[in-house]
Order: structure tokens, then sequence, then C-alpha cells
């Protein structure tokens, strides 16, 4: 049944999709990919987010996306605290920092995730607001208002922390710390300053991501673990730390699923994207994107 | 010597026993139940029911003058850990009488556990788990049998409204895959024409490009078999996307839009689905109404499934069962409860129910209802009948289903 | 020679327990903690001596399984076959990820493996033979020699947990032990001194698949049920990591003794607590002991016995 009107439309499923994908990933990016935190705690922060937004939105009916916005300064404290507590416990400690690391945020995941239990309960729990249920129509096309928000997140999100990185002497010695950082060591800078702010930031994107992620779908305390997979996934496919590349990443995922399963049927959507992801891993390292 | 040893504690522990019954220590029934994990949020509520039905039978004086007594662990949904907990309730805590989790993937592996000591199991809400092992003291709680239970019904109202072309989406999990493999099966003999025919993963987080794929096919019957999570994002999809006007009968198999808090969230967006359930307000049996008022009171408190319709009211009859068969038999004897179960008709809350020799309801009574005129954000709707309007079996019937689906949902 | 005799003890114990009139639950409980040994060994002979993080267990347990029950359906196995076919099976996909990861630092190579848990997942999920997404209820045939089936494939599991702790002794010994070790604390270093980082790499990675491959195969038959969600649950990855881990992953002896106690831990609380704590337990001990006993149980034992002797 292939036709050029149902890939036209697998794209632009995709693209939504994908957007989705690098919005939930991009706080990865600035964390491992650019700060090589072996951070798999990541989609756990994110659910938290999620329920954090939840519980703002319906205790006090506030917008979802302004619930997750207002959740970022709380957030960033977080990300700090955490980054503080992982410098101090592993990286100081040198040698094989990565394996420990690694454990410890597994291990933060799933405390998180009972955390959640024992507060929410296992019940999925989903938000409200008016672009929620709504659809654009275009054409003879109609296409989630939700999914539109994620676009959006995405996009904005992207654009936002290029800028940052580029334009600001704080975003500026983010990436020289990531790049080199005994130089900027002896240019008077404290790195680790530096990455505790750096991480701070991709734990409060976390919150928006989550925020958006509770609008997208419903979510349930465990959700987490499905992102694990895809979020690495995507940043390094993206290359370490590129923040448009991630984007672009995302995309490809996106689009990558959305053929698949136009092609070949549903169930085959996550084998591709993570044999894809294989595929990266043994042809170039470094990511498509990479530096 | 071994031998004569053995024989000696044997016949000391006999009498251990003896006494200790004599003296009136209680009757435990053992189980486990996931309580968390993707089946949690059912099991604590059926769990819930199962708790009252001690209570129940205990102000009453118990079974056999003997108390009566729940040991419950939880499985986390995970079938890897049944078999360690069902061994450790016979051999470790001595239970006298097994429930089963809820749901087919825990249950599964204790099948052949039971069956090789010859026990008395009550099935909870499982799907054709007898159907390899055939146990022959093995008793389902669940209103259905096989694929065509649940089927048949769907597809005689689907063609009594003209449907001539089908088409299917199932989640590419245990449950919902049985179900859908039975019901393709069943399409096909009644002549329908599959137009359109995918499984999705569990991890699907976005199901627009699906539906808008059933859409283009024109589809006259749509058939979903999903888990709880996927149903909300699909009705939503649904709502968003739109499925056309040629579509008359949607739903059918969808797991998790029995839950109240799905039902609240989604509201208004249900209407117009066919969709199977156990029970529905409407449905006359004995105690029900009385069962579910004292439920809401203790749910609200246990912060489980408030309104409680789908799962408690059968765990509540898996006791009334072992309660009559137990009172009938005078007697815990596995074998003679099986047999009693066999050949007399229970009297429960969820109706009279028989059984045939696979262990499954004899007269399956799985309902399809439409659910019809939901307003957002209102539980207590829910508590009429009307909402969801039974179309199946036909004795029950209490209205007539609204077609195409778009009609439904103005 | 002490490790000998211990392990002669151990396998004494394991084959000769279950021919005894205990406690079937014995055997139940007992049969997933020592499956987790078989695991943490394996991973450990990668993660621990050669800093390798595998994110995949299930993946490896997972195609030993369902290697386990294509030898059984189509050729109706014993189960020694089936146990030999999954090692095989899970031997060359190690070979496979060692091959096209090889070049992939850490934490790349952590998350091609969780993507292998994916993909086996979802093929499997795809095969019909093999059940699919319904999975497979499986009737187990009849045992000589011990009770019930159980009982023997806890003995069976016992003489697996002891073979590969020898395997991982051997490893650790030897020559390619000293390389991995190498290889751990600095790759470009232990190139540069001729070890064969590459070689070494393959062959932690096969006989770890192949050890994980093997632990799973007697699974299906212990469940008489397979099925894709719980067979590739990420369950698999916090227990065998987590004890090598809390057991230490410098010494062989690390990943059993962290086995032994999570793994009876977790069957001890679902009988007790039984709820969410059940969780929360691995989750609180994976944190505490990477964060206050890096070296594990048996770092500390180490420390304890060093400030005694001084």
């Amino acid at each position: 049944m292939f036709s050029l009107d149902l890939l036209f439309e697998a794209l632009i499923f995709g693209v939504l999709l994908g957007c989705f994908y690098a919005a939930v990933s991009i706080g990865l990016s600035v964390s491992f990919g650019l700060l090589d935190v072996p951070h798999v705690a990541h989609p756990a922060i994110m659910v938290l987010g999620s329920y954090c937004t939840w519980l703002l939105a319906t205790r006090s009916s506030l917008d979802p996306l302004l619930a997750g916005v207002l959740l970022m300064p709380a957030f960033f404290l977080v990300g700090v605290l955490v980054y503080r507590f992982y410098y101090e416990t592993f990286e100081r400690r040198g040698s094989d920092a990565a394996v420990r690391g690694l454990a410890f945020f597994f291990g933060l995941a799933f405390i998180i995730e009972v955390g959640l239990i024992l507060f929410f309960g296992v019940d999925q729990r989903s938000v409200e607001a008016s672009y929620i249920g709504k659809s654009f129509r275009f054409g003879d096309y109609r296409i989630p208002m939700r999914m539109l928000v994620a676009f959006a997140v995405a996009l904005l999100l992207t654009f936002f922390l290029s800028l940052y990185l580029s334009r600001t002497f704080v975003g500026r010695a983010i990436k020289a710390v990531a790049q080199d950082e005994p130089a900027l060591r002896l240019m008077g800078a404290n790195p680790v300053r530096i990455k505790q702010w750096a991480f701070g930031i991709a734990t409060g994107v976390s919150a928006l991501a989550g925020a958006m992620l509770v609008i997208v779908s419903p979510v349930e305390p465990a959700m987490d673990r499905v992102y694990i997979g895809r979020t690495f996934c995507v940043v390094v496919l993206a290359g370490l730390g590129s923040m448009t590349g991630t984007l672009a990443a995302g995309l490809i995922l996106g689009i990558a699923e959305s053929v698949v399963m136009m092609l070949f049927g549903a169930s085959w959507a996550p084998a591709v994207a993570f044999g894809l992801l294989l595929v990266v891993l043994g042809l170039r390292p470094q990511g498509l994107f990479g530096r | 010597m071994r031998k004569a040893l053995s024989f000696v504690a044997g016949l000391l522990l006999a009498g251990f026993a003896a006494l200790a019954s004599a003296q009136g220590n209680p009757i435990k029934i053992g189980m486990s139940m996931p309580q968390t994990g993707s089946l949690g949020a059912g099991g604590q509520a059926a769990l819930l029911a199962i708790r009252m039905w001690v209570e129940d039978v205990n102000a009453k004086g118990g079974l056999l003058n003997r108390k009566v007594e729940l040991v419950v662990y939880d499985d986390q949904t995970n079938p890897a850990n049944t078999p360690g907990i069902y061994t450790k309730l016979l051999d470790v805590d001595k239970v006298d009488l097994l429930f089963a989790p809820y749901g087919t993937v825990p249950t599964a592996p204790i099948m052949p556990l039971v069956k090789q000591r010859g026990l008395l199991l009550m099935g909870n809400f499982s799907f054709q788990v007898n159907h390899t092992v055939k146990h022959d003291m093995w008793f389902n709680n669940a209103p259905w049998t096989d694929a065509s239970s649940w089927f048949d019904g769907w597809i005689t109202i689907g063609k009594r409204v003209g449907g001539k072309t089908i088409a299917f989406l199932a989640a590419d999990q245990e449950f919902a895959q049985n179900l859908a493999n039975g019901a393709r099966e069943l399409a096909k003999k009644a002549g329908l024409q599959t137009v359109f025919d995918q499984n999705y993963p569990p991890t699907t987080t976005d199901f627009s490009s699906l539906v808008r794929a059933i859409r283009q096919t024109n589809a006259d019957l749509v058939f979903i078999a999903s888990y709880p999570n996927d149903s909300v994002a699909i009705i939503r999809s649904v709502n968003e996307i739109g499925i056309g006007s040629n579509v008359k009968l949607f739903g059918g198999g969808m797991v998790g839009l029995q839950f109240t808090p799905n039902m609240v969230n989604l509201g208004s967006l249900l209407n117009g689905v066919v969709n199977y359930n156990s029970y529905v307000p409407g449905l006359k049996y004995p105690g029900i109404d009385e069962f579910l008022k004292r439920y809401a009171q203790k749910a609200a408190e246990a912060k489980v499934d408030p309104l409680g319709f789908y799962l408690p009211p059968f765990n509540y009859a898996m006791g009334q069962m072992v309660e009559q068969a137990v009172n009938g038999t005078k007697s815990l004897d596995q074998k003679k409860l099986a047999e009693y179960l066999h050949t007399h008709e229970m009297q429960t809350i969820v109706g009279p129910i028989r059984y045939g020799p696979d262990g499954e309801w004899a007269n399956p009574r799985v309902i399809q209802a439409q659910f019809q005129d939901v307003a957002d954000k209102n539980m207590d709707q829910f508590r009429q009948p009307g909402k969801q309007v039974i179309l199946w079996p036909e004795q029950y019937k209490n209205g007539n289903a609204i077609v195409p689906f778009d009609k439904a949902r103005k | 020679m002490k490790f000998w005799i211990g392990a002669a003890l151990a396998l004494a114990i394991g084959v000769g327990l279950p021919l005894l009139p205990v406690n079937e639950y014995v055997f139940y409980a007992g049969y997933v903690v020592l499956t987790y040994v078989v695991l943490a060994t394996a991973w450990n002979i990668l993660g621990g001596y050669a800093g390798y993080v595998n994110f995949g267990p299930p993946a490896f347990f997972g195609i030993g399984a369902y290697a386990a029950v294509v030898l059984f359906k189509w050729l109706g196995a014993p189960l020694g076959v089936q146990i030999a076919g999954a090692a095989f099976m899970g031997g060359a996909m190690g070979f496979g990820v060692g091959l096209l990861t090889l070049r992939l630092r850490g934490i790349f190579f952590a998350i091609a493996t969780v993507a292998i848990i994916f993909i086996m997942e979802t093929l499997m999920v795809n095969w019909r033979y093999v059940g699919g997404a319904t999975g497979l209820q499986l009737l187990r045939p009849q045992v000589e020699l011990y009770a019930s089936y159980t009982r023997m494939l806890f003995a069976v599991i016992a003489v697996m947990a002891v073979a590969s702790v020898a395997i991982a002794r051997y490893v650790q010994e030897s020559w390619i032990g000293r390389g991995l070790r190498a290889l751990r604390d600095s790759e470009e270093a232990a190139e540069g001194c001729g070890v064969p980082t590459l070689r070494l790499k393959l062959v932690a990675c096969t006989l770890s698949g192949a050890l994980m491959g093997a632990a799973g195969a007697p699974m299906p038959m212990y469940l008489s049920f397979i099925e894709p969600a719980s067979t590739f649950n990420l369950a698999y990855t916090i227990g065998s990591l987590g004890s090598a881990i809390i057991g230490g992953m410098s010494h062989w002896a690390g990943p059993i003794v962290g086995a032994i106690l999570l793994g009876s831990l977790q069957q001890i609380i679902t009988v007790t607590i039984s709820n969410e704590m059940n969780v929360l337990v691995v989750g609180v001990l994976l944190v505490v002991f990477v964060v206050a006993a890096p070296e594990g149980i048996l770092g500390l034992f180490r420390k304890v016995l060093g400030r005694t002797s001084k």
C-alpha cells in the first residue's frame, strides 16, 4: 500500500515525533553530551518533572506548559546539587568513575521511580489544557495540537540553548570545559562550577521537557525505562553536545520510525531506531554531527 | 530407618495439625497480587474486594468455625516472581487454599505447579491460561472463555449495523495478542473483509499515524485490543485525527476503559465507543449494589479505583464461591471442593456461575456496552445505568447502539 | 587448592541438597539467587575486570532463554543441549557486540548494549514460532533422580554457578585478567605495552555473553512459560550490575557475595514487606554502595581486616 500521499504523511508525523524525541533528549545532550556525565537518570528526572507539572497544573489550574516553566528554577537547583554530589563522590576520586557513576545514576532512577509510586500511586496521570485534544487542520490532514506543542518546545529549546552556548560567556565556558578542561583551568576559571551550572541548566530543561511529556501522553512512574534507550540514542546519533545535531538526530529517529511503521508495521519501529543507533556506533562513533 | 523416622515425624505433624485446628487456628488463603507494575492499579482494587470478603466471612463466624486469614504478596506483575511466591505460600506459610494473581502472565508459571500438586486454584481474570496445562481444578472468575466469547457479541452488533470490512489494531502484548488472534479468525469466519491489521509496540508514544492509517482504509468496523495506557492515548488520537464518518463500530477489546480514573479523564471522548466490560450499572445481580456502595467507601480511603466495576465484584465473587464450596462440602479437601465447583451453580454478586469442564464459565457473560451521553469530569454519572448502554448479551440489552460512531460523538 | 575444595563442597551441596527432603521453597527461591550468581559473575568479567559496563544482561539472558525454547520445541532437546545451545548463542552475540563496538569508550558500549535489548525483544515479539508477544506455555518433561523438575533445575543452576565462578577466577588470575585490568586503567597505555586489547575484549565479551546466555537457558522451564516483556526485563541488568558493585568488582568472589545478598534480600522482601519498597531497596543499596563503599562488601571486609592486623 505504498503511495506518495502516505509517504508525505509519514514524513509529517515523523517530523512531529522527531521533535518530541529531540525535546526529551536535549537536556541529556548537555549533561551527557557536553559534560560526559553518564546521566541515565535523565528520563526519570523528566518523569518527575511530568508529575510535578501534573501536581501544579491540577492543584492551581495552571497551564501545564507554564507550570513546566515555573518548575525550571527548582529543577535547576536540584541539578546543581546532584552534580555537586556526583562530582564530590565520583569525579574527584577519578579512576573508574564512569562505571560507578553509571551505577549511581541507575540507582537514582530507581529511587525516583519508587518515590513517584509511593507518592502518587501507580495510576497514570494526565493534564488538561485548552490545546490538548484539539487538532490543527491542514488540507486533508489533521495534526494534534499537543504534537505541535512538542514541536514548538523542541525548536525553542534548541534555539535558545545553541544561542546560549555560542553567544554568552558562561555558555562558551561550558563548551570549553567540554573540549579542554585543563586549558580552562589555566585561564583561571573553575571548571567544576561551570559544569555544575551546566548540569543545573540541563536538569531545568528536563522540567520543561517533562511538562511536554505529560501534555503529549499520560505518564506513569515506570515510564522512564522506555526513554533511557531513546534519549541516549538521540544524543549519540547527534554526536555529543551538539544542540542542532540533537534536533536533527531526533528528526532522523522520528522519521525512520514513522516510515518503517508505514512500510513494515508498527511492531518493527523500535528495532529500527536502535538498529540505526548500533550502525552509527559501529561505523561512526563520534555521531553523525560529532565534533 | 529414614522411612521410620519420617513416618514418626509425619505422625507428629499430623497430630499437631489436628490439635492446632481444633484450637481454631485460621484457614489461610494465599495469593500474590500485582500491586506495582503494569497491572498494579487493577490489582490493588481487586485486593480490596478480596479483603472485604474476608472481613464479611469472618463477621459471619468464618469457614468451618475457623477464621479466614489472607496471606498476600506483591508479584510486581512479573511472572518470574510468582513460582517462588506460590511455593512459599504452600510450603512455608502452609496455606489451605489458593487464589491466582490478577492477569494471565503472572498466573501462567504457577499452572504446572498446582497441577502437579493437585491443588484447587481460583483464577483471576486471566485469559486461556489453562489451555495448555488442562488442570481440572482450575476455576476462573472472569466472565469469558475464549476469543469467541469476547468477539461474537461485538461482531454480531457490527454485522447488524451493516459492517462488511474490519480493521484490527492490537498491542504487541500477551493478552491483546491472544484476543486479536482469536478475533481475526472469527472475523474471517463471519465473512468480514480485513482491510487493516497491525500490531503496535507497547512503547508507542503517539498514535496519530496509526489512527490516520486506519481512517484511510474506510473500514466499517474497527477492533482495538489495547492496554490501559495505550487505550487512553488511542481514544485521544481518534478524537484529534478523526476516524472517518464511515466507521460504524469502534472498540471491542480495549483494556483500561473500565478503570474509573481513565473514564473520568476521557469523559465525553468516550462517547460512541463499544467496548467489552465485566459489569456495568444496569445489570441486576443480587447484592451487587450493596457491595459497590461499601466498596466505594473503602476505595476512597485506600485511594484505589473509586467505582470498582471491573475487577472488584468478581474478586469478591471468587471468595463467595470458595465460601459456598467449603460450606457445601464441610471440608478443605481440594478434590472435593473442585468437584463441588464443577457440579454446582455458584451464587455470587455477579450472578449465578456454572463451570465448564475447562474451569471457565459454561455461559460466558462478556458485556459489550456503548458509552453514550457521557459528560466531562463527572465520576458520579457512571453510577447510573445508561451511560454504558448494554448491547450484548441479548438478555441484558438495555438500549440501542448509536451508529455510525461519529453520530454518537455529537 | 582451597578454592577447589570450596568449589567441590558447593557443588556437592548444590547437587545433593535437592535429593534431601528439604522444603521445596528453598529451591524455588534458591534458583533465582543462583541465576543472579551466574549473571553477576558473567557481568563482572567484562564490567569488573575490563571496566566495560554492559547494560544488556537481559539481551544475553533472553537470547539464551529463547535459544533453549527453540531447541526444545524444534528438536525436543534435553536440558543439557539447550544450555549448550544457549551458551553458544550468547557467546556469538557477545562476539558480535564486541566486534561492532570495539572502538567504543565505556559509556558508548553501555548504550550499544541497551540498544541490543530492544532489538532482541522486538525480534522475539515478532517471531510467531516462539509465541511472539503472547508468549508460550511449556510442559515440563518427566525427571529422573530428583523428586521434582524444580529440584533438578536447582542442581543444574548450582553446577552452572560453580562453573562460571571457576571460569571467572581463571580469567582473573591468568594473562587475560592481567590484560583486562591493564586495559581498564588505560586502554592506550595497555596497547602501547603490547597488550592485545582487541583480542582480550573479544574474549571477555564472548565469555561473558556465553555465561549469561547459559544462565537464561533453564528459565523457560523454571517458569514453564516464556514471554518477551518479562524475559527482556531491565531487572536483570540491575540484578547483575548491582550484585557485582555491591559485592565488589575487583575479585571473583565479589559478585557471588553481592548476588547472594541482593538475591536473597529481594526474595525475602517479596514475601515480607511485599510492596513498592521492594524496588526501592535495590536502588538505595546501589546508591549507598557506590557512594560510601566503592570497593563493595569485599572492600569493606579488607579494610576491617587490614585495620585489625595493624
